[in-house]
């Protein structure tokens, strides 16, 4: 039988990618470790090399095809004795157009993690004005986008960090900035999150305005000192002599299949310090608005982004200078009957579970909160005076957590609208587990909220 | 008591003494003009008067939390001091009320800030570790150990990116030394070729542990060699040593060629702070410290063989006196800071 070579998954989000070159030709032998293909992922070109030895029998896919899914076949290797028309009967070959991602099914509570963004619906953009045109953008260019904008805007902003530089940012979202802005602005730093963080607030401490990129926040614990100590204190305790105007920023929370270490949501530690403002956007164009008033603004800034979002694409206001107010939640959707209160992606869930609700006649509003310190408290609290009962979304952990601090001022603030106890949606109390299964298992689904919805309903 | 010639009699658990890593050999003291002494002498006294005036407010309960008086070690932040120039920048620690005044803050404004009052440095909401002067390049005065020299290294960056020659100097003590972002930070220093000079001031205990329960190495002006920094030992109960090694090391630094590590051997008379009984050494090891190197009365020496009388520096300290006394009036009757104090500073 000819071996099948498959489109192969070369990161832990990946879920497609371009067939870039084909460095093999059929009929050619190929031995084990020989670069057959170029595949073009999000991140980066990489090459595919053979596991297996024998003769490249057809190519499957042609050079060139975009958007081919994991694990589809995309030639075969023909062992010695093997000719071509066995491997062609063999194995018929699918068109690249028909190799769907997984991503483009309609799935419910079993969706995979990393799909198609659910877009907010319906409500225009207040900070956008009317007419404006949109234009489809991943997260990623739109974090890349933001950065060159404010660097052109301000010689004082640089940006550092982890392989932002020459290796074009770990996740590509500082991709090209080194071309234009050269090695003065755009830094690589050994690993050494600690010394860099402590290193970056000195140099706002004297008035220049660092991008610390953290390749994940997890690596950020290492900093904490820093970040809290030094960049969230020193305003008061100087009395308002000397403040920090700095944005530390990177994929924040879980990401695919990287366990615990690697997947902390992050949102309550950093919100719970007075002196630090906390961001942490859902969509392109909330990434782009906010980054770019981060870096404007003068106090230490913590950016949360998230992984699986790097490479969703969501419609981004053209103009030139797209800067959103910090502190201000978003109602998403609009609804009467229950609101949901998310954030990053949780909106994924939120916004999948209005849609299922909807289909049951729940009318579901949902809150994208954007920035979580200040929190947008009168937002939360006008929805719940129109619905009268709340279901918030999270990834991070329940307890001491962002839904708990929701469901505290929703308490304080408009106990009397309440129909229902606010439900939590959030990761479950454990650290996230490897398996596949368990992983999912683990943090919030959108099944959950729907369930939450109706139970806060009474339905 | 005699003027004293080298810092080994009195500090025998570090006996290779003053030399620089790179070339080994010890520098010679160079003399002080006696108008250079007079400026030593009054700006150590006024730090002496300075915190012996707040040990005892601290004893009054003037003066709360933590306390750590800079007794001792007159003479680094002094002789540092007249190695710089307007511009370069100055952090510390904890033990930060010498740097402060060495910077030219105001006593007034450094005492209030101890008692917690309306018109101290940071209106009353930072306390002893943790004051701030911008106009006078003093970037704190920080309360966790070490955190100071990333910070530091960080002023040293911004001085290069804007491509002036202002140093950032950097005091930590023999206890931070064994913290893992000082190397974090050596590394990107000499990496990057950063202007900042680390001074380590090495008083040899941190807070009750001694340098040799404490450090596998004890030689610290080595600590930068992995990092290929360079470093010395300085006397640095000799301000005339202090001033010496670091206007080399400024030079050095002014001219683009990275950081350097001044290793100051210094003692601190009192305890770690005011709590502190000082158990883990002996009332002799002090006094003997005291007795044969001490800063300010080396300068005093000094100047009575220069010609000075007993008089014109008794002048001198009647006035250093009421210069802290004053500080120490308006410290007290200062009021404290308004409650609408407690919401703002938080952002900008």
């Amino acid at each position: 039988m000819p071996i099948q070579v498959l489109m192969p998954a070369l990161s832990p989000t990946m879920e497609k990618g371009n067939l870039a070159k084909w460095l093999k030709k059929e009929g050619e032998t190929i031995k084990s470790g020989d670069v057959i293909a170029e595949i073009e992922t999000d991140k980066a070109t990489m090459e595919v090399e053979a596991t297996d030895e024998g003769t490249l029998g057809q190519i499957l896919v042609p050079e060139g095809t975009q958007d081919v899914a994991v694990n589809t076949p995309i030639a075969t290797i023909l062992s010695e004795g093997e000719n071509a028309s066995a491997a062609k009967s063999a194995q018929p070959a699918p068109k690249a157009a028909e190799s769907t991602p997984p991503a483009k099914e309609e799935k419910t509570a079993e969706a995979p993690r990393a799909t198609v963004p659910a877009q907010p619906k319906a409500l225009p953009d207040p900070d956008v004005p009317a007419g404006t045109e949109m234009v489809m953008m991943t997260v990623r260019e739109a974090l890349r986008d933001a950065m060159a904008e404010e660097m052109r805007r301000d010689p004082d902003v640089f940006v550092m960090g982890e392989e932002v530089a020459e290796y074009q940012g770990a996740y590509k979202v500082t991709q090209g900035l080194l071309q234009e802005f050269g090695v003065k602005r755009v830094i690589d730093t050994p690993i050494t999150e600690h010394g860099f963080a402590g290193l970056g607030v000195g140099a706002a401490l004297a008035g220049l305005k660092p991008i610390v990129e953290f390749m994940t926040w997890n690596f950020a614990m290492q900093a904490m000192d820093q970040l809290i100590n030094s960049a969230a204190k020193t305003l008061y305790m100087s009395g308002g002599q000397m403040g920090c105007s700095i944005v530390f920023r990177g994929p924040n929370g879980a990401a695919s299949r990287v366990a615990a270490q690697h997947s902390q949501d992050f949102s309550s530690w950093y919100s719970h310090i007075p002196g630090l403002t906390v961001i942490a956007p859902y969509t392109a164009a909330d990434y782009k608005g906010l980054l770019k008033a981060a870096i404007r603004n003068p106090n230490p800034i913590i950016f949360l982004e998230n992984e699986i979002l790097y490479g969703q694409s969501f419609p981004v206001p053209k103009l030139d200078d797209y800067v959103l107010p910090i502190g201000r939640a978003r109602i998403a959707r609009e609804g009467t009957d229950v609101t949901l209160v998310a954030y990053a992606m949780g909106m994924s869930y939120a916004l999948k579970a209005a849609e299922e609700l909807a289909k049951e006649n729940i009318s579901a509003e949902v809150i994208d909160l954007r920035t979580l310190r200040p929190m947008d408290t009168e937002t939360i609290v006008n929805s719940v005076k129109k619905t009268s009962r709340v279901v918030t979304v999270e990834e991070g952990w329940k307890q001491s957590g962002i839904g708990a601090e929701i469901s505290a001022r929703i308490m304080e603030e408009a106990f009397d609208y309440l129909d229902a106890p606010v439900i939590r949606v959030s990761a479950k109390d454990v650290p996230l587990p490897y398996a596949a299964n368990l992983e999912k298992l683990a943090l919030p689904s959108v099944g959950e909220v729907v369930a939450a919805a109706k139970a806060v309903c009474y339905r | 008591m005699a003027a004293v010639s080298s810092a080994k009699s009195a500090t025998p658990d570090v006996s290779s003494r003053a030399g620089s890593t790179g070339q080994g050999s010890p520098n010679a003291v160079p003399e002080f003009s006696k108008e250079q002494d007079l400026v030593a002498y009054r700006d150590m006294l006024s730090i002496r008067r300075f915190e012996e005036k707040a040990g005892q407010m601290y004893g009054m309960g003037l003066i709360g939390g933590f306390c750590h008086l800079y007794i001792g070690q007159e003479a680094v932040v002094i002789g540092m001091q007249m190695a710089l120039k307007q511009g370069d920048q100055i952090i510390t620690g904890y033990r930060d009320h010498g740097h402060m005044l060495a910077c030219d803050m105001d006593p007034k404004g450094v005492m209030a800030e101890l008692t917690g009052r309306k018109n101290g440095y940071s209106r009353g909401k930072g306390g002893s570790m943790h004051m701030f002067s911008v106009e006078k390049g003093f970037f704190g005065g920080h309360g966790i150990v070490a955190a100071q020299v990333p910070l530091g290294t960080g002023l040293a960056f911004a001085n290069r990116y804007r491509g002036n020659d202002n140093v950032s100097v950097v005091y930590f003590g023999d206890g931070a030394a064994n913290q893992g972002q000082v190397y974090e930070s050596f590394n990107m220093a000499s990496l990057w070729k950063l202007p900042v000079i680390y001074v380590i001031e090495n008083n040899r205990y941190a807070m009750g542990t001694s340098i040799n329960r404490s450090s596998s190495t004890v030689d610290l002006s080595r600590r930068g060699i992995s990092f290929n920094i360079e470093g010395e030992q300085v006397d640095g109960m000799d301000v005339r040593a202090v001033k010496a090694a670091g206007e080399k090391a400024v030079k050095r630094c002014r001219e683009g060629k990275g950081p350097y590590i001044l290793e100051m051997l210094t003692y601190r008379y009192r305890g770690h702070s005011m709590s502190d009984p000082a158990k883990y050494r002996t009332r002799e090891e002090v006094e003997k410290v005291r007795g044969e190197q001490d800063p300010i009365e080396q300068v005093r020496h000094r100047l009575l063989e220069k010609g000075m009388t007993e008089d014109a520096l008794k002048k001198i300290d009647a006035e250093v006196r009421a210069r802290v006394n004053e500080a120490g009036e308006f410290a007290t009757n200062d009021p404290e800071p308004d409650p609408s104090e407690l919401y703002t500073d938080v952002m900008r």
